[in-house]
């Protein structure tokens, strides 16, 4: 997958260190260090190190989730994607242009264009009324009133909060304030989205209605999207691909079953013990090429989840091929590969 | 960082036994200096050998610098004098219906029927008692120095934010300004700018500027992240940022500060009068007070207070943002309409109508004759009551208070004398209690109840001063640290050398006791009102309405009933510093943490128990937040209650203004500035130790 899209953005190395003198220890001599001594010395020397060496490419039109505990530098991670937080050394690609080196004035013009940010606790002006507040990115542009109103309608219709136009924040619901925030930052038509933890302030009944929201939006807009959070559960299913995160370090990157079936380490495994295995790998994760003359059952879509076979699975059914091109050598999923996957996620269960 | 160094060092009990042993210490050099003090009589008086002639010193400095710089003074003052008398001249010249109509549309506006009806009223009543002309002219101070210090104001407050180098210097400047009695600088006004109404306008400036640059800077400094996050992710510039973002943001607290600085200067353009200036409505009080005409004060204190509340509410509704739904249907284009109406219905006026028909003659204070004798017939009936809560007051507690239990022990003041037998009881009886405390609470206590009784032996004015700078060292060591140790001994030492060691001793003895008394008192209404709703709502109007006061107001009645004098200047002080203790102690146990109350109750307490041992404990730092405002309100009412006859340190400022000494009435007024700050450092040290702890 990843060589058939180009990248969209590109985080290279990044590193920010909150202290006295962060600059000191990124002095262009061209060595490498190990990252990890690095960090280590940093802490010793009395310096923060938020995000240690951080490097992923999100594809153009993917979710790339970016998940970690609190503390673990993610909502740093995102800030400086947008250089709302200085990094302290390394690259941010986008479209192959280092952001770092851009000019004030030219980072200026990119987010008013190309960028859009949700925030955890809405960000919402109390002065504007809805309109207002989903207006403000085109007013800051210089927009004529009566092209900013109708443009910040249409975001409104679309998350949904039509006839709330004139209310102000303090008289919205928590729920309807971040659908304001989401309305406000795909208003401009920005490619690249980013969320930092646009969910957690809110009720679980309603961070699950707003997820579905996403997906759809997302499903219409195909946004390149960054998205932080610390819920595991909200990572693994909104996420095409997702990266953990621990003290500042990413640990671990990949599609949502790549992590559940191969951690990369106990922490990651630990992590991500709850996370329901049949909802989260898909039948193309399991396939396998087979020489064999295809059998007559009904074909089974590549990204369809475990949990929909469960039934035929409980049928008795053992061989389930897979949808696929013609062209293709044609792949099936064998229902003794499903069980060995539950075997090993079980026995993972028992012995922690 | 001391402090938090300090409180997880874990030789912490090793550091409790040193401090109980300083504290001995301290109280054995106390006692020495008492055995000693026939024999070394300088112990108790502050030799006057020992004085520097530093008001001397800055007359001379003054002397010399101000012929140089006057000119410039002098012109700035000719230009302010002319904005001046125009806009003193256009309000006189409004005819009242005109006048009348446009508070009224301002307050509807601002608070809905009820304010406008209000304000309404309150006019009327000013026009009928007769004082029309005199509150258009203490409204003309107001609305000119206003727009100056929230200017100003404004300005200071963002660059105190934007700039975290400013901002310390910035913080202490404005300590300055708010602690230094408004008289003190009245004096080099004066050199400066020469006699006149300008000279009240310039002071009312410096003093309602502060509370705008607090306010300023704490709402920006409180702009949410996200907000300031997402204003930038819009793609503001630095200036679009500033101007939409974080402004509109910090617009609220920002005019809360507008709102303190009007009140601020309209008390200060009151106070003021005292300098005389033009016929404003302090100078009738002050002049009316000054003949004992009790009615005619009574009705032009009225007309102050009206005024104050009508000033703060409407200020304070254009704050909070019309809510209310009658109010929003006046939107800003018709509120103007209604104003230009009103300006149109003035010009009409005054073209067609003669010009006595508009004002009634003299009103109600031509009748005030009336009022007089009623009053004065009053107090004389009731003369016993009062002159018995007086003397009751003034010989059972502030006269051991000043001079000790020792000193007021005599035949003739409280028929008995003191002797060397009573002495021994009285001792016996302190360290007997000092132990009890000791065991029951911790040493601390014992400690403090030992310096009290000391204090109550000696008298303020009696205590050997070498004693007391030692005890005010020691506990600022103890709370704070050396810095502010070395403060209170320097600023202490420095007042004494400057001569006003009696007024010194003076002004803690009358202040200490007001805030203790309104500790007391005030704290009591408080657990009162946090626990009953009911005295909640009978006392937060009360409140409101000592707190828009006027410092001024305070002395009419506190004069009337009670004449010259001290306790006079006790009962104005309380009146103005009881409010913090209520407020404070109410809010302070009404917002403890609710789920370590339900615990404490859980166990079976009893309400007492639960107050005594979890509510109270948990809102202590919020109480003493109260008693710090107290203490601040306590001082900055010395300098008026001198007015009334004291012998403390404001009575200095206020010689020195009549004097016109600047030396005399700066050091006088600093040392007030000293007390304020280093009570306010010792609070908030005191709270932050407390949370650290916690």
């Amino acid at each position: 997958m990843a060589d058939m899209a180009p990248a969209k953005l590109s985080c290279r190395n990044v590193w920010k260190v909150f202290g006295r003198r962060p600059g000191y220890y990124f002095d262009s001599r061209g060595y490498v260090i190990d990252p990890n001594v690095l960090a280590e010395r940093l802490r010793a020397e009395a310096h923060l190190p938020a995000v240690v060496d951080a490097s992923f490419d999100v594809m153009a039109g993917e979710i790339f989730v970016i998940m970690g505990l609190s503390g673990s530098g993610k909502s740093t991670l995102v800030r400086c994607l947008s250089r709302l937080v200085e990094p302290s050394a390394g690259e941010i690609l986008l479209d192959g242009r280092d952001l770092l080196k851009v000019s004030a004035k030219e980072l200026i013009e990119l987010r008013r264009h190309a960028m859009g940010m949700v925030f955890q606790n809405f960000g919402l002006l109390p002065h504007l009324d809805v309109l207002g507040n989903v207006a403000f990115p085109l007013k800051i542009q210089g927009k004529p009133a009566r092209e900013r109103e109708t443009r910040a309608r249409e975001m409104i219709a679309l998350v949904g909060l039509e006839g709330r136009e004139t209310s102000y924040p303090h008289q919205l619901s928590g729920g309807q304030q971040q659908r304001v925030g989401i309305a406000r930052s795909l208003a401009v038509g920005p490619e690249l989205w980013f969320l930092d933890e646009p969910f957690s302030a809110l009720d679980p009944l309603i961070r699950r209605q707003m997820q579905d929201e996403f997906l759809r939006l997302q499903k219409m807009l195909k946004k390149t999207i960054v998205f932080i959070t610390h819920d595991i559960a909200e990572a693994f299913r909104l996420a095409d691909r997702l990266a953990i995160m621990r003290a500042g370090r990413i640990v671990q990157i990949g599609r949502p079953a790549d992590i559940v079936l191969n951690p990369a380490d106990d922490y990651v495994a630990e992590f991500t013990e709850d996370v329901p295995l049949l909802s989260v790998i898909r039948a193309g994760d399991l396939a396998s090429t087979s020489k064999e003359t295809m059998p007559l059952a009904a074909p089974v879509r590549r990204d369809a989840c475990l949990e929909e076979l469960v039934p035929r699975l409980a049928a008795g059914e053992k061989v389930f091929p897979l949808e696929g091109d013609p062209s293709m050598p044609a792949s099936v999923l064998f229902a003794a590969d499903i069980l060995a996957a539950l075997e090993r996620d079980s026995a993972r269960r028992v012995r922690s | 960082m001391t402090n938090a160094a300090a409180a997880i060092r874990p030789a912490w009990r090793s550091r409790v036994d040193l401090g109980l042993l300083a504290w001995c210490g301290a109280i054995a050099v106390a006692l020495l200096c008492l055995a000693l003090k026939t024999r070394l009589p300088w112990l108790v008086t502050f030799p006057k050998d020992w004085t520097l002639p530093i008001a001397a010193g800055i007359n001379a400095i003054s002397d010399a610098v101000v012929p140089l710089v006057q000119p410039t003074f002098r012109a700035f003052s000719a230009l302010l004098d002319w904005p001046m008398r125009a806009i003193r001249a256009r309000l006189v010249w409004l005819p009242w219906p005109a006048v009348m109509l446009a508070v009224a549309a301002l307050a509807f506006k601002a608070g809905g029927m009820r304010l406008a009806v209000f304000g309404v009223l309150a006019l009327a009543y000013m026009l009928v008692a007769g004082y029309w002309p005199q509150s258009m002219s203490t409204l003309s101070l107001v609305i000119l120095a206003v727009p100056i210090s929230t200017a100003v104001g404004f300005g200071l407050g963002v660059q105190g934010y934007r700039h975290n180098r400013v901002k310390p210097a910035l913080t202490a400047l404005l300590d300055l300004m708010q602690t230094v009695p408004a008289f003190a600088y009245l004096i080099p006004l004066l050199l400066l700018f020469g006699f006149g109404p300008v000279v009240g306008l310039i002071a009312s400036a410096i003093f309602a500027t502060p509370p705008m640059v607090r306010n300023t800077m704490l709402g920006l400094e409180r702009v949410p992240e996200a907000i300031r996050e997402a204003g930038l992710m819009s793609g503001c510039t630095g200036r679009q940022q500033f101007w939409r973002v974080e402004i509109p943001t910090a617009q609220p607290q920002i005019l809360v500060g507008f709102n303190q600085t009007t009140m601020a200067a309209l008390s200060m353009v009151i106070v003021a009068a005292i300098i005389g200036g033009f016929e404003d409505i302090g100078w009738e009080v002050l002049s009316s007070m000054r003949k004992a005409e009790f009615g005619q004060s009574i009705l032009s204190g009225l007309v102050i207070a009206l005024l104050a509340i009508l000033i703060d509410r409407i200020t304070l509704g254009f704050a909070r943002g019309g809510n209310d739904s009658p109010a929003r249907r006046l939107t800003g284009r018709r509120l103007l309409v209604v104003l230009a109406l009103s300006v149109f219905l003035a010009v009409a006026l005054r073209l067609f109508l003669p010009e006595g028909a508009l004002l009634p003659g003299s009103g109600l204070r031509g009748q005030a004759g009336f009022v007089n004798q009623w009053l004065l017939g009053v107090v004389r009936d009731y003369g016993w009551l009062f002159d018995g809560i007086r003397n009751g007051v003034l010989y059972s507690l502030l006269l051991p208070l000043r001079i000790g239990i020792a000193g007021a022990a005599t035949p003739a003041i409280w028929g008995f004398s003191w002797t060397p037998a009573l002495g021994l009881a009285y001792t016996a009886a302190f360290l007997a209690g000092a132990l009890w405390l000791a065991g029951r609470f911790g040493w601390r206590w014992g400690v403090a109840l030992l310096v009290t009784g000391l204090f109550l032996y000696a008298g303020f004015v009696g205590f050997p001063w070498p004693a007391f700078v030692l005890f005010a060292g020691l506990l600022a060591y103890r709370v704070s640290g050396a810095g502010l140790a070395l403060f209170a001994v320097a600023g202490f030492l420095l007042i004494m050398l400057a001569g006003l060691a009696t007024p010194l001793a003076m002004s803690l003895y009358l202040c200490g006791l007001a805030v203790v008394l309104c500790v007391l008192i005030g704290g009591a209404l408080g657990v009162w009102a946090a626990h009953s709703d009911t005295v909640s709502h009978i006392l937060r109007p009360i409140c409101d309405a000592l707190q828009t006061m006027p410092q001024f107001v305070f002395l009419i009645p506190a004069l009337m009933f009670f004449k010259v004098g001290e306790f006079t200047a006790l009962i104005a002080i309380m009146l103005y510093a009881i409010v913090p203790p209520i407020r404070y102690v109410e809010h302070g146990l009404r917002h403890v943490r609710a789920d370590v109350v339900e615990a404490v109750e859980q166990m079976g307490a009893t309400p007492t128990q639960t107050l005594l041992n979890a509510k109270l404990p948990l809102a202590l730092p919020v109480v003493m937040l109260g008693i710090n405002q107290t203490i601040m309100a306590a001082l900055s009412m010395l300098a008026i209650a001198a007015l009334v006859g004291t012998r403390e340190l404001g009575q200095q400022v206020y010689v020195a203004l009549g004097k016109a000494d600047a030396g005399m009435g700066l050091v006088a007024g600093l040392s007030i500035a000293f007390l304020a700050i280093l009570a306010d450092r010792l609070a908030q040290a005191w709270v932050k130790r407390r949370e650290v702890v916690a």
